[in-house]
């Protein structure tokens, strides 16, 4: 897709590992790399504690990184941040979060919650300007400016979640970090809001990491999937890549537990069991082998050869 | 399919017009509106509907911990049950008192399995004690043998080492465990009915699988009846037999399931049905379902969905649509289905998205 192009944000062996006690650390993220070219959308899933949302914070900064290389937009910001480009990241970079309500203030009216970025960065020149910026965001997320002089808790769950992503958007970031941004949702809320991020991203060509653990909505909203298992990428490709021929055991057990809404097929349907340790899998000794240009999957060499069987 | 025949005397459980209004500081809130349901012995039936939709409200009416501004306006729920003399007795559940049902029924002969298994279990207190309790409160049975129908209901629900697991805390078990234990604690004493209340959703795919798979297996075998609720067609597809769509207090489409998902009469369905992401389509745009649910707080004027139905007529603004019977077990409650409504094509998605299941599934248009 885009393989010459220098990408947005280049993430190297990244670890990321907490210190619970003395004598043991958990190994959150532990040792992933991956690209995110301008424009697309990068979908990042896996189950509850495989680190994929950590991977998202540590990219943010909102942990400091154990070891590896983040570069953002031709910026190394894993290390410890200069003055600029702290403040290039926090304007350019932004995050969506899983629950709407416990992310707004509930004390500010929804315009201030929204003007702040471009307040505290001085982003505007005038008052006018910030409104206007504002107002103009509103519009785009489906939210009108009347709307922007109500509390959070007049607002409902989809709309809540509209007011997130246009805090987000408002700084006009390259990078938007939507962590499980709509799995709070309802299903018909859900398909609202998704459709408006990706129309969104068309007018405003903004660059997305998306973190999910459901992989059908993933597959709507992603060019590009990378699939994550106890802090390890275990294979990553483009959307089509991972559906019609996934390779890894992890991945295909995923896929399988997706529920079809279709009653005679899915009652007879039994979902695929993965167990790392069953099947001997320890994805410390496995490295990257390349199926396509875009498609890599973490294996040892006998591994791959009985996988790709 | 016809696993279940539905014969009226293998009636466990009925609803009959069932009205209950919360009292806020707001006004009066009509959360269920003329609520009408079966269940059958050995079946499985699912309650599909956003949140709000009233779908918790009617099955802790059925539990009697409805929340205590809830009133119970007028309706039936009359429930079959054997009692420990071993004699067959019906009794409404809306006549009883919440304290009467809870001491009478629930555990005993109604158990339900709650969302959150970190918020059901006692954080205090050993798992396999509190598989224990429910046996301990309702038989006369001594310890030990309690001890031992707990550990054999460990193994049961597919918790390997039982001995090892019994003196646990839940905070030592993972979420998949967790809501196992939970499940081993409301079939600890043979209920008839078990309720599901989103009982996977706060679980991750793979482990929900597993879960909806065990229910499965346990009442294939044990042969009770099971309530889901939930809002993920995707799970309603694969444990009900039967299905009834909620939206603002009113079921508004019921049926066996295969009637409804082949099927769907009502528009609202056709929403949900269209919304879900499919994983084998590349359609760039999801189907989504314009507005969000209405507030209950108001008086509703005819049909609640209108306002978001693109298919709605001018009477749908004015008069609720009644039930109307289309063959076998299929209801729904529109307009649309009206002998003087005019013919509509459903969304073009829809048509396709049907007309794949179904080849899918092998059946005929």
């Amino acid at each position: 897709m885009s393989e010459n192009r220098t990408p947005l944000l280049h993430v190297e062996n990244l670890k990321q590992h907490f210190k619970i006690s003395r004598k043991f650390t958990t190994k959150a993220v532990d040792g992933i790399s991956f690209d995110i070219y301008e424009g697309e959308t990068y979908g990042l899933v896996g189950e509850s504690g495989s680190g994929k949302s950590t991977t998202g914070r540590s990219i943010i900064r909102l942990y400091d990184p154990t070891d590896g290389k983040i570069i953002f937009d031709g910026r190394d910001i894993s290390g410890k941040l200069s003055k600029d480009d702290e403040r290039y990241l926090r304007t350019n970079m932004q995050m969506i979060f899983q629950d709407p309500m416990a992310c707004l203030n509930p004390r500010k009216k929804i315009s201030q919650i929204i003007a702040e970025g471009l307040e505290i960065h001085h982003i505007c020149k005038s008052k006018e300007e910030v409104d206007a910026r504002v107002n103009d965001i509103l519009d785009k997320v489906g939210l009108s400016k009347e709307q922007g002089t109500r509390f959070p808790h007049q607002f409902s769950g989809g709309q809540r979640q509209r007011v997130g992503i246009a805090r987000a958007l408002v700084m006009n970031p390259k990078l938007v970090i939507a962590d499980e941004c709509i799995s709070a949702l309802d299903v018909s809320i859900q398909a609202q809001v998704v459709n408006m991020m990706k129309d969104l991203q068309d007018e405003l060509g903004t660059t997305y990491l998306f973190i999910a653990h459901d992989l059908s909505m993933v597959k709507y909203i992603s060019d590009r999937i990378g699939v994550m298992h106890l802090g390890h990428i275990v294979e990553t490709g483009t959307t089509d890549e991972i559906f019609e021929n996934p390779i890894h055991p992890y991945t295909k057990s995923l896929l399988s537990a997706i529920p079809h809404p279709n009653p005679i097929v899915e009652k007879k349907r039994i979902a695929l069991t993965y167990n790392k340790d069953e099947e001997g899998v320890v994805y410390e000794n496995g490295h990257e082998h390349q199926i396509t240009e875009t498609h890599k999957v973490l294996a040892t060499d006998e591994e791959f050869k009985k996988w790709t069987a | 399919m016809e696993k279940v025949k539905r014969n009226k005397n293998d009636r466990v459980l009925y609803i009959r017009d069932l009205n209950i209004s919360f009292k806020t500081a707001y006004g009066t809130v009509r959360a269920i509106r003329g609520v009408r349901l079966d269940l059958f012995k050995g079946e499985t039936i699912a309650i599909v509907g956003e949140s709000g939709s009233g779908k918790s409200v009617t099955v802790k009416t059925i539990m009697g911990i409805l929340d205590s501004n809830g009133v119970i306006d007028s309706g039936q729920i009359i429930y079959k049950y054997t009692d420990d003399n071993g004699e067959e007795q019906e009794v409404d559940l809306v006549k009883m008192s919440q304290k009467e049902i809870r001491y009478k029924l629930c555990g005993k002969h109604i158990a339900m399995v709650f969302q959150d298994p970190m918020t059901s279990l006692d954080p205090t207190m050993q798992i396999g004690k509190q598989i224990m309790e429910p046996m301990l409160e309702h038989y006369k049975i001594s310890r030990s043998e309690a001890k031992q129908r707990a550990m054999d209901l460990l193994s049961e629900v597919g918790i390997d080492n039982p001995d090892k697991r019994f003196k646990q805390y839940p905070h030592e078990l993972s979420g998949g465990m967790r809501q196992r234990v939970v499940i081993a604690i409301a079939l600890a004493c043979d209920p008839d009915i078990l309720i599901c209340d989103e009982p996977t959703t706060a679980l991750d795919v793979t482990i929900q699988a597993k879960i909806l798979e065990l229910i499965k297996e346990i009442q294939a075998k044990k042969g009770i009846s099971v309530i889901y609720i939930t809002h993920d067609l995707g799970v309603v597809a694969k444990v009900a037999d039967y299905v009834a769509v909620m939206y603002a207090g009113r079921i508004v489409e019921k049926g066996k399931i295969n009637e409804v998902f082949y099927d769907p009469r009502h528009p609202y369905t056709w929403g949900l049905l269209s919304s879900m992401p499919d994983t084998d389509t590349n359609s760039r745009r999801l189907f989504a379902i314009p507005g969000s649910p209405p507030n209950l707080m108001e008086r509703v004027e005819g049909d609640a969905f209108a306002s978001r139905n693109p298919y709605a007529l001018n009477i749908d603004f004015k008069e609720e649509p009644p039930m109307y019977d289309l063959g076998g077990q299929h209801r729904a409650a529109s307009w649309l289905l009206d002998p003087r409504a005019p013919k509509v094509e459903l969304p073009p998605e829809l048509v396709e998205k049907l007309s794949k299941m179904k080849k899918e599934a092998n059946i005929d248009e």
